[in-house]
Order: C-alpha cells, then sequence, then structure tokens
C-alpha cells in the first residue's frame, strides 16, 4: 500500500495544479460573493452592516459561492475517469476525501482572502474585527469542506448534480450556518468586536468540524464502490 | 503453473439485463486470454470486474490469489487496467500525469523520474510528454495511456482493445510495452482477432445475453 499521505499530497498537488492552471472555480466563486455583496448594497441601500445582518449577509454569500466549488470538485474524476485510476491505486481511498476536503478547503481560505476585505470596505467602519473573523471562518471551512467534500461525491455522478449538491448541501449546513452567525454577530457588532457566547459558538463550530470529518472518513470508501 | 485468474460461476447484473453469466475459466500466470465478442456481450464488464472496479452479482473471481471482491485491495497496484478511457487529467501534461500515477504507486524521485522517462521513450512520446492532454490526438492519448498502464510494472495486464486509435508505429510501441514478450499475464478484449489470436493461449467468447464458449 502507498502511505496515505503521499497518496494525499499527490491528489491534493494535482487539484491544486489543475484550477491554478486553468481557473475554473476560484474566479467564479470570487465573482458571485463579490457581485452578492454589491446587491446587498444596492438592494438594503446600507453603506453598514452590523450584528446578525452583517453576520448573516457576510456568511450566506460566502455558503453560496462555496456551492459553486463544491459542484465542480470532482467533476475532473468524473469526465477524466480519474475515480477509475484512484480505485486502481494501492492506496487509502480515504486519501481521496482528505486531499479534496483539503483543496476545497484551500478554495475556501483563497475566496475569503479576496472577499472579506471587500466586505469590510463596502459594511464595515473598521478592520479591528477581521482578525477574530478570519479564525471563525477558518472552523466554519473545515465543517464546510468537510460535509461539501461528502456531498459532492455523491452528486457527481448525477445528471442534476448542479441541483444535488444545494438541495442537499443546505439542509445539513444548518447547524454550520447557525453556528457561524451566531459567532459572527458579535464580532461584527456597532462599536468594534465582542465576545459575547463568543466560546460557545466557536466549540459548536469545532464539534461540527469533528462529526462531518468523522463521517466522510467513515463512508467515503463506500461512496466510490460501484 | 499457477493460476493468475480463475473464475466459477460467475454473473453480473445491470438491474434485469444479464451482462456475464456463469463465466468459468482459469488463466495461468504468463498466459494470454483473448477476449471476443459483439458490442453488449459483457466484454468491458468482465474487464471491470477483474480490475476490482465492480463487483460481481454471483461468483467469487480469484485474481492473483485474492478473492474478489473481499480482497481487492490485494491486488491493487498489481494490476494494469487499459480501459476506453484513457484516465489521463486533460489539464495536466502527459509528464504530469504519469507523475500523479507513480505517486499514487508509491514510485517517487529518480526513480518515477527514470521509469516515466524509459516509457515516455517507448512509446514515441518523449517529445509531446509536456503538452496538456487535452492538446493530445486520441493516438497520442492511447500511448500515454499505455505508458500508465505499466508504469507500476504490473503483474496482470487488462487491456481493452489496446490498438484503438493508434498508427502503425504506436502499434509497433504498443506491442513493446504490453505485448506477449514481456512475460506478463494478459487478458486482451479485442475486434481484431486475427491480430490477437496468434498471441493467444486461450479465447473466450462471449454472445450477446452472456452465452460463454471457450477454446
Amino acid at each position: 500500500m502507498t502511505p496515505s499521505r503521499l497518496a494525499f499530497a499527490a491528489i491534493l498537488g494535482k487539484d491544486l495544479r489543475a484550477e491554478l492552471r486553468t481557473l475554473q472555480s476560484l474566479p467564479a466563486m470570487a465573482l458571485f460573493a463579490v457581485t452578492t455583496f454589491v446587491i446587498f448594497r444596492f438592494g438594503l441601500d446600507r453603506t453598514s452592516l452590523s450584528g446578525s445582518l452583517g453576520a448573516g449577509v457576510l456568511w450566506a454569500t460566502l455558503l453560496f459561492a462555496a456551492i459553486l466549488g463544491i459542484n465542480r470538485l470532482f467533476v475532473a474524476e468524473r469526465e477524466e475517469g480519474g475515480f477509475d485510476a484512484i480505485r486502481l491505486a494501492p492506496i487509502d481511498r480515504t486519501a481521496l476525501f482528505a486531499a479534496k476536503a483539503a483543496a476545497l478547503l484551500v478554495y475556501l481560505l483563497v475566496l475569503e482572502a479576496i472577499v472579506v476585505p471587500v466586505f469590510a470596505i463596502f459594511f464595515l467602519g473598521s478592520a479591528a474585527a477581521l482578525p477574530p473573523v478570519a479564525a471563525v471562518l477558518l472552523l466554519a471551512d473545515l465543517g464546510l469542506a468537510a460535509t461539501g467534500t461528502l456531498i459532492s461525491s455523491m452528486a457527481v455522478n448525477s445528471r442534476a448534480r448542479d441541483l444535488l449538491v444545494p438541495l442537499v448541501l443546505l439542509p445539513l449546513a444548518v447547524p454550520l450556518s447557525i453556528a457561524a452567525t451566531g459567532a459572527l454577530e458579535p464580532l461584527l457588532a456597532v462599536g468594534g468586536p465582542g465576545y459575547h457566547r463568543f466560546g460557545t459558538w466557536l466549540a459548536v463550530l469545532g464539534l461540527y468540524d469533528l462529526v462531518f470529518l468523522l463521517a466522510g472518513y467513515a463512508v467515503f470508501d463506500f461512496l466510490l464502490e460501484d | 503453473m499457477s493460476e493468475a485468474i480463475e473464475l466459477r460461476g460467475l454473473r453480473r447484473d445491470f438491474g434485469e439485463r444479464t451482462a456475464l453469466n456463469d463465466v468459468e475459466l482459469e488463466l495461468a500466470a504468463g498466459e494470454t486470454l483473448v477476449v471476443l465478442g459483439p458490442n453488449g456481450a459483457g466484454k468491458t464488464t468482465l474487464l471491470r470486474i477483474l480490475a476490482t472496479l465492480l463487483r460481481p452479482t454471483a461468483g467469487e473471481p480469484r485474481v492473483l490469489g485474492a478473492r474478489l471482491p473481499g480482497e481487492a485491495w490485494k491486488v491493487r497496484g498489481r494490476i494494469g487496467f487499459l480501459g476506453h478511457e484513457p484516465l489521463l487529467y486533460r489539464d495536466l501534461s502527459g509528464r504530469e500525469n504519469l507523475r500523479f500515477q507513480a505517486r499514487l504507486h508509491g514510485l517517487r524521485g529518480d526513480v518515477a523520474e527514470q521509469r516515466i522517462a524509459v516509457l515516455l521513450d517507448a512509446a514515441g512520446m518523449e517529445r509531446n510528454a509536456d503538452r496538456r492532454v487535452a492538446e493530445l490526438s486520441a493516438g497520442m492519448r492511447q500511448r500515454l495511456a499505455i505508458c500508465r498502464c505499466v508504469l507500476h510494472e504490473p503483474e496482470l495486464l487488462l487491456l481493452d482493445e489496446p490498438e484503438s486509435h493508434l498508427d502503425a508505429e504506436g502499434r509497433e510501441a504498443a506491442r513493446e510495452l504490453i505485448g506477449p514478450a514481456e512475460g506478463r499475464t494478459r487478458v486482451l478484449v479485442t475486434h481484431e482477432p486475427e491480430r490477437a489470436l496468434p498471441d493467444a493461449d486461450q479465447v473466450l467468447e462471449l454472445g450477446v445475453g452472456g452465452k460463454v464458449a471457450i477454446a
């Protein structure tokens, strides 16, 4: 058996190289998010957002932008025979889950590095909240990467892939969304970041991450069977 | 001589349709089995079951000493599979694809690079190895797929029409890389029996609906 860390590095490296070369996912995700902020800015007719409204706008935009990337996560494996090539190799198949989740996590982090400053310029008076916001988003991204990878691997063989991913993912992401917006709300409060129940929401996010990472590890092998 | 493949009562259904029915054969290590039959006879299904990519509905095939599907993990990495799809990523170059495959099979560093260079040279692909697969012709992709198939020096080759898309030079290269002279056990699906039969130790003829004849 090939050590899992080698298989993980090979698959992750392949995915990131292909994305860098083709830019099929990230530009679309970023463009969607920025456009959505513009629509919120003019749709709500507000130059600042705070508290639960700010948290909701930020998280919902990132979640829907993430779906664009999740939809495409396994397309190369499906259309170019990568699933078969990986199934023929002497590797633990959970390396594929881990590498795909890591690739999605990288996409989400790059997306947020681009669009969260844009959100701050559009809606926040200062950048003081950005460091703790980044910590919350990192934890939320882990859970979204695990859930998104699982759902994407199930949906990729369906002709209704683009429909299936949001239909299955969004209900599963409700607890994640509640915890993420709960943690973000005090950070975006008027007058600067607060930390009311911040630790509780971080713990909920951590628990969600753990549950879906373990679920992915447990079931992914079965999802690859014929 | 030890048996490389042993099939007893192998059947595979897809819903109501039976693709393979009661396939029985024994193939010794180093032998070549040629599989013939019309479209839809189950040739590709047979190869995919032997490659551990598909579960049989009934029967427990033995491949390289492992019972499938339960012991599939024992033979992955010992099989070279060449199907209808080249199993190459279109946005990577040929060399990058082979490096990726080499890493999945535990080949690293200079060992992998040397093996890749030897195969690309043998397949006549050295000059085009750094072009993206999407830019290559079907014949060039097939040559790369053959390199991928033998990259990890498998004991058993499962070949589904390996000469499709290849010109005369490509066929010569293919014969060098996956031909009988290499001494590997081979299962060869073909629609050109006149080219394959001289190398055959056994012939399996599949008919529509899973009927079988062995010669």
